[in-house]
């Protein structure tokens, strides 16, 4: 793998995630982590998706009209949407039934449709496939690290198998409810780009207007 | 108090910047301020002249609460000594006991002292936790984005402890206050920017995270075992009649003597700490004003559309008013300087709109008995918005009337 290629899939993973630097694909991010096996198969599903799309709209890139290329880009999302989801009913049925509607709607998901948009229109197919993978581990990255925070303290458990014995069974942990409810997944991920963003303050942004000090400098 | 002065400003050059202690200004202008008037003035405009500073306002509610303590401690402390003599329980175990029994108190629940150091020993390691575990958050914010630690904390530390129910676990008071002070607050840049009441967030943290321990019939009174509703959940299953059945009448539920948090039962005691603080300034009249509006528009609107399978729909407004936390949310949390409406009119609508909310999730809703935290958050979050239309409005007209006397 070249340079430039390494470059492209781990670019998203720290230095430019979808999730917590672009904030995107928020949605499905809060609605599927409850627990680390569906935030697993929900990241599975969104790099197959995002990688496939990129490499069939970067093989077709010179082909696609630019009045209707959103919707051509559509077209080919959907198709593996949908081949994605009857795979996923095919072979983890009890885990697709509780990702629900959110399997069918990763053809919303702003990632998907931006990277299209933005990589895969420009760039080879390779490339752009590349793209996609990189893109969707980023997504995944922070996709597991939420569903991990999330099951652990609000069940005890990772992949369902006990870690903390919570109270109820006799253990000495009291579950934190709260991380089981979807708005826990804001905290968790703002508390995710405050500390990325303190380890790498690049990915700051500009204040929108200073405030004056009430004070005058020498008296403070 | 002249050579603490001096004691002070010698240590000062250690503090300042090139000091040999530079980082740690925050806790010595923590000390300093708090003893001492500042000596700063603002030097750049707007010019506010007002003896009325950050401390003393947060100092004058402070004072405002002591009814509101005073009858905690009381309450807390008088529900305990009445389960404990229905139960037969001769005294309680732990440290609590030990202290009671050494100081030979007892537990007669006819005697005011007796009940009252039986709530303050529920009282107290609650409110050591809370100002020991924000206290820690306070000064490592203000240490390290050097800004001030604020008195503000001071409020928020006395509010959160007065809105616990007394057997809560302390590390959940720990992790409340942290959540309150660190997301409600700091996060947005301390005191003064934050659009959420710090002390409300941490319980609705504490409210959604540990429900079994802030809910329910069996936390409110202070002794093992024993299950006690609230008047206000007791009325959601079987409105009014179930209060005085219960053998609360509405004067008990006003002076306080009923279950609840520890500073939430007395509506007296809210109301004259409220006096205080609207007859100084320091909380709105408007908004309180507002929010008793509210309610008793909402709540006489259900009572006439009223309900035949929920009992709640004929709750009169002056129960509303007696029950649960509305007395104190709206004396103490709604009028919140630095989350409520900014502009005077919009402070009646916000008012308005914790009055409205409260009632709605007291009787629609199912899901949750108490409405009063979750109604003044969500009024909260709407302030900003309600100020922008109030400016909004107000440009409006002045250009209208311009235009009309050009023309």
């Amino acid at each position: 793998m070249s340079q430039l290629t390494k470059e492209i899939v781990t670019d998203p993973l720290v230095d430019n995630n979808p999730i917590v630097l672009q904030v995107l694909g928020i949605c499905s991010a809060l609605a599927v982590t409850s627990n680390l096996k569906t935030a697993l198969l929900m990241s599975v599903a969104v790099i197959a998706v995002v990688s496939f799309s990129n490499l069939f709209v970067s093989l077709i890139r010179t082909q696609i009209p630019s009045s209707v290329r959103i919707i051509v880009q559509m077209t080919i999302i959907a198709s593996l949407v949908i081949v994605v989801d009857q795979l996923l009913k095919a072979f983890a049925y009890e885990t697709s039934k509780q990702l629900s509607v959110f399997v069918g709607l990763i053809i919303t998901n702003c990632i998907v449709m931006g990277r299209a948009e933005a990589f895969a229109m420009k760039n080879p197919p390779f490339a752009s496939f590349m793209d996609g993978l990189g893109n969707g581990l980023g997504y995944s990255l922070i996709l597991i690290l939420v569903g991990i925070v999330r099951e652990l303290l609000g069940a005890g458990s990772l992949m369902g198998v006990t870690i903390f014995q919570t109270v109820n069974e006799g253990g000495w942990y009291v579950a934190n409810g709260l991380m089981l409810l979807p708005p826990s997944a804001f905290f968790v991920i703002g508390l995710l780009i405050w500390a990325l963003r303190t380890w790498k303050p690049v990915q700051q942004e500009a204040p929108d207007f200073k405030i004056l000090p009430s004070h005058s400098e020498e008296g403070a | 108090m002249s050579g603490m002065r001096a004691f002070l400003d010698r240590l000062h050059p250690h503090f300042v910047k090139g000091g040999r202690f530079e980082k740690y200004y925050a806790i010595y202008e923590m000390v300093d301020t708090f003893l001492y008037t500042p000596s700063d003035v603002t030097t750049r405009a707007p010019h506010v002249r007002d003896a009325l500073d950050v401390k003393r306002l947060m100092t004058y509610v402070v004072l405002a609460t002591i009814p509101v303590i005073l009858m905690s401690w009381y309450n807390t402390g008088y529900q305990a000594n009445l389960a404990m003599t229905e139960m037969g329980v001769a005294e309680t175990s732990g440290w609590r006991g030990a202290v009671i029994g050494m100081l030979n108190i007892g537990y007669s629940p006819d005697s005011v002292f007796a009940a009252m150091f039986h709530g303050f020993l529920y009282f107290l390691p609650i409110y050591i936790v809370t100002l020991a575990a924000g206290g820690i958050c306070e000064v490592i914010f203000a240490t390290v984005r050097g800004h001030e630690v604020n008195e503000g904390f001071l409020v928020t530390s006395m509010l959160y402890t007065l809105i616990m129910p007394p057997t809560i676990p302390l590390w959940q008071v720990a992790l409340g206050i942290i959540f309150g002070v660190v997301i409600g607050k700091e996060v947005f840049g301390g005191t003064g920017k934050n659009f959420l009441n710090p002390a409300l967030t941490g319980r609705a943290f504490l409210f959604f995270a540990y429900p079994a321990q802030i809910s329910g019939d069996s936390v409110w009174t202070a002794v093992e075992g024993f299950s006690g509703a609230t008047a206000l959940s007791l009325s959601a299953s079987g409105g009014v009649e179930a209060i005085t059945a219960s053998g609360v009448s509405w004067m008990n539920a006003f002076l306080g003597t009923i279950q609840g948090s520890l500073g939430e039962t007395s509506a007296l005691a809210c109301l004259i700490g409220g006096v205080f603080l609207m007859y100084t300034g320091v909380a709105n009249w408007r908004i309180v004003a507002g929010v008793m509006m509210g309610m008793v528009v909402t709540s006489t609107l259900l009572n006439l559309v009223g309900s035949d399978t929920n009992p709640m729909f004929a709750m009169p407004w002056y129960w509303h008013l007696v029950v649960g936390g509305f007395a104190f949310g709206m004396v103490f949390m709604a009028t919140d300087p630095v989350s409520a409406a900014m502009t005077n009119l919009g402070r009646w609508y916000f008012g308005a709109l914790i009055g409205f909310m409260v009632v709605l999730i007291r009787v629609v809703n199912p899901a949750f008995p108490e409405g009063m935290m979750l109604a003044i958050l969500f009024a909260n979050l709407f302030a900003p918005l309600i100020d922008y239309f109030v400016v909004k409005s107000n440009i409006k007209r002045r250009e209208r009337r311009i235009q009309a006397s050009v023309q």
